[in-house]
């Protein structure tokens, strides 16, 4: 199997699930003859052209409104946010209206369309380009929620959200985008929206992350296993729906949980599964369970000592790890 | 309001003029007639106790109906608000469809009695499901033009993949009040629809008032339709009183449209002279004197005038459709009164879909 970057992964989806279907076109700032300011589109308006690749106006409110409406009229829209930091402008369209047109049409009107953006820090962006967003919109029934961690599920997953008859958010790790590489094969296939995945199986204790925060995790549990702490990770991939049978089942067998994420802490996605844990996993539990997230700040510093201090690492997930595994 | 008015304004126009039959003008008359008794009964049943909420469509008539008959019915797609109830019924819908939304009972075909009532909703007609924060619907409507333009566009590879697209677009038809023409969503709207030239129609009821703030409190420029030039479309201006007038500009708007000639900013102007909604009590910030005014642009006595004028109506054939009305707008209560409320767990189902049902293909 060919290898390929995370970004690469994306790119392939759509220009396989634009040939596959000509409902299927992508609107959003820069995405045409730039191809994206990360270059996820790029070479699909030269072989699209201009009315499947739409260079929007600078409107994010209406990137998804123009979706939504297109969806209801028999489209595939793809909306391209260019980072998720800029989706704020368009959380009405998104909560009030994609999320919700379903179930107050009584299943009338769906709306089956993607609204993808780069999200998450380390990258130097400073406050304004290194955003965590899925907690707000995991909150909403109505909205779908996926994050790859890799470029095999980036490619399945993003296949799977396209042909998804809800609105669902894609959120691409955007430092993983060239970092993140792995085999990709060519041509179709599916990696469903719903079950979360155990990427490494162990028996101490289990780390749920998503997205880079995965990636690191994957090298934390290697950076412990030396020292005899037999790490599980879970990689939770939809974050909404939530998959409760694999997070239960996981901290079934090791009996600790550690969550980590690089939003804000409170109140962020790793509180969802801390609850989830403490309901319906109590007696699984050999020790508390942990959560390892941002600062509760209002953004990602620029600087870089400040913007390390802020980010979650494979280090200090691995500290984590060892905290925990005391219990 | 900008001009004092002495009387009922007349109708000018001439319905034959505009291609309109006279069975067609009676037609719009019976729609006008059986919208305004029904608003009037939801009134009353919502100050009897017996409906929680009502929200009035009274003084909009004149553009519902105008707008209905100036568009290809089952063909065109609205993207409607709240004062759209005579839109509605003249697109067809029927009263019981309203009035069991308004009793929040089983059978709701627009929301499975779970949003609010004029929230209309109805697949048949093409009505699109509107929520209640204002002006969210047009950068929508914007969108489901852009598909018919896309449509056309793309119509090879749409056919060759099975997808039939009609040999003309579809124009959509938005609506909103004149404050909520305040919204980004506005201005976003008409953008798109500028640069793109979308087959779109932005019908605004300008009924001079956003529940208490006045119009001159939303906006410095005179006219809504003024604001079209911002954007490079159309504008153009309507007496919200007359039907027959609204019919003809929207006529026009909805032709250009379908001949790809782009979209039109509408202003139809109107003034509400009932409270904004049942919660609301406007003795606080208008004079009886100023809403008396008002009634005078009433789009029913003025279309029953022109019809007398225009030996159309007698008075006889006036009583029978107040009749007619009556029955129908009895018989669509009853049968909401005895329709039985949703299970309380229909509340649980459905959030997400597990097929598509999307779009509007073909003729
Ligand atoms: C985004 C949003 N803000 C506030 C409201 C509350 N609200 C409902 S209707 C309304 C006034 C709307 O006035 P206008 O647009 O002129 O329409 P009209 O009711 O006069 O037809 C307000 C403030 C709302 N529904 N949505
Ligand atoms: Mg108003």
């Amino acid at each position: 199997m060919p290898e390929k970057t995370l970004i690469e992964a994306i790119r392939e989806a759509i220009d396989e699930e634009m040939a596959r279907d000509p409902r299927v076109f992508v609107v959003g700032e820069d995405v045409g003859p730039r191809g994206g300011v990360f270059r996820a589109t790029m070479g699909l308006w030269q072989k699209y052209g201009e009315w499947r690749v739409i260079d929007s106006p600078l409107a994010e409110l209406s990137i998804v409104a123009i979706g939504i409406g297109a969806a209801l009229n028999g489209f595939r829209p793809i909306c391209e946010i260019q980072f998720a930091d800029f989706i704020h402008p368009a959380f009405n369209q998104i909560v009030n209206e994609a999320a919700r047109f379903f179930y107050r049409s009584g299943g009338v009107y769906n709306v089956p369309m993607v609204i993808r953006a780069p999200y998450g820090g380390g990258i130097s962006g400073g406050l304004y380009h290194s955003q965590s967003v899925e907690a707000f919109f995991a909150h909403v029934p109505g909205l779908k929620v996926v994050i790859p961690s890799n470029p095999y599920d980036a490619k399945g997953l993003l296949k799977a959200a396209i042909r998804d008859p809800n609105p669902v958010l894609f959120f691409e790790p955007k430092k993983g985008y060239r970092l993140i590489k792995g085999e990709v094969p060519d041509g179709d296939y599916i990696v469903p929206i719903g079950p979360a995945k155990v990427t490494r199986e162990g028996s101490d204790l289990t780390v749920f992350a998503y997205g880079m925060m995965h990636y690191y995790a994957l090298q934390a549990a290697e950076m412990v296993a030396k020292e005899g702490i037999d790490v599980e990770v879970v990689d939770l991939r939809t974050l909404a729906p939530v998959d409760k049978a694999t997070i239960l089942n996981s901290v079934k067998k090791t009996g600790k949980a550690l969550i980590v994420y690089e939003d804000n802490l409170t109140l962020g996605y790793g509180a969802e599964v801390a609850a989830i844990l403490a309901e319906e996993g109590f007696e699984y539990l050999d020790g508390p369970v942990m959560r390892l997230a941002g600062p509760d700040v209002p953004g990602v510093p620029f600087s870089p000592p400040m913007q390390d201090f802020f980010m979650p690492s494979p280090q200090k997930i691995a500290e984590a790890i060892r905290r925990l595994a005391r219990y | 309001m900008a001009v004092e008015v002495k009387e009922l304004l007349p109708i000018t126009q001439r319905h034959e003029e505009l291609g309109l039959a006279d069975e067609t003008v009676l037609q719009m008359y019976y729609h006008l007639l059986l919208s305004r008794r029904l608003d009037e009964r939801c009134w009353v049943l919502q100050r009897q106790g017996r409906v929680p909420f009502h929200i009035s469509g009274i003084a909009h008539e004149g553009i519902g109906v105008g707008a209905a008959y100036a568009l290809r019915k089952g063909f065109d797609i609205v993207h409607p608000y709240y004062r759209d109830l005579a839109l509605s019924i003249a697109l067809g819908m029927k009263p019981v469809e309203f009035m069991l939304a308004l009793y929040g009972k089983k059978g709701d075909p627009h929301s499975a009695a779970r949003q609010m009532p004029s929230h209309f909703s109805l697949r048949r007609l093409n009505i699109i499901s509107g929520s209640s924060p204002v002006a969210t619907q047009l950068p929508q409507a914007a969108g489901i033009a852009l598909a018919e333009v896309l449509k056309q566009k793309l119509r090879p590879q749409l056919e060759a993949a099975g997808f039939q697209v009609s040999r003309e677009m579809r124009v959509v038809l938005t609506s909103t009040g004149e404050g909520s023409t305040s919204e980004g969503d506005f201005h976003e709207a008409l953008n798109w629809a500028g640069i793109y030239k979308l087959p779109l129609i932005v019908l605004v009821h300008n009924n001079q008032y956003a529940i208490s703030v006045p119009v001159w409190k939303q906006m410095a420029v005179k006219r809504v339709a003024d604001r079209a030039a911002a954007y490079g479309i159309r504008g153009a201006v309507c007496d919200g009183g007359n039907v027959l007038e609204v019919y003809q500009v929207v006529k026009e708007a909805v032709d250009r449209a379908r001949a790809g000639e782009g979209t039109t900013l509408i202003e139809a102007v109107t003034y509400r002279w009932t409270p904004h909604s049942s919660d609301d009590d406007d003795r606080t910030y208008r004079t009886r004197e100023e809403v008396e005014q008002g009634k005078l642009r009433d789009p029913l006595p003025r279309l029953r005038d022109y019809l007398y004028r225009r030996s159309l109506l007698t008075q006889r054939l006036e009583d029978e459709l107040e009749e007619r009305v009556r029955a129908e707008v009895d018989e669509a209560q009853r049968l909401a009164e005895e329709a039985p409320y949703p299970a309380p767990e229909e509340a649980l189902a459905p959030v997400f879909a597990t097929e598509d049902r999307s779009g509007w293909w073909g003729e």
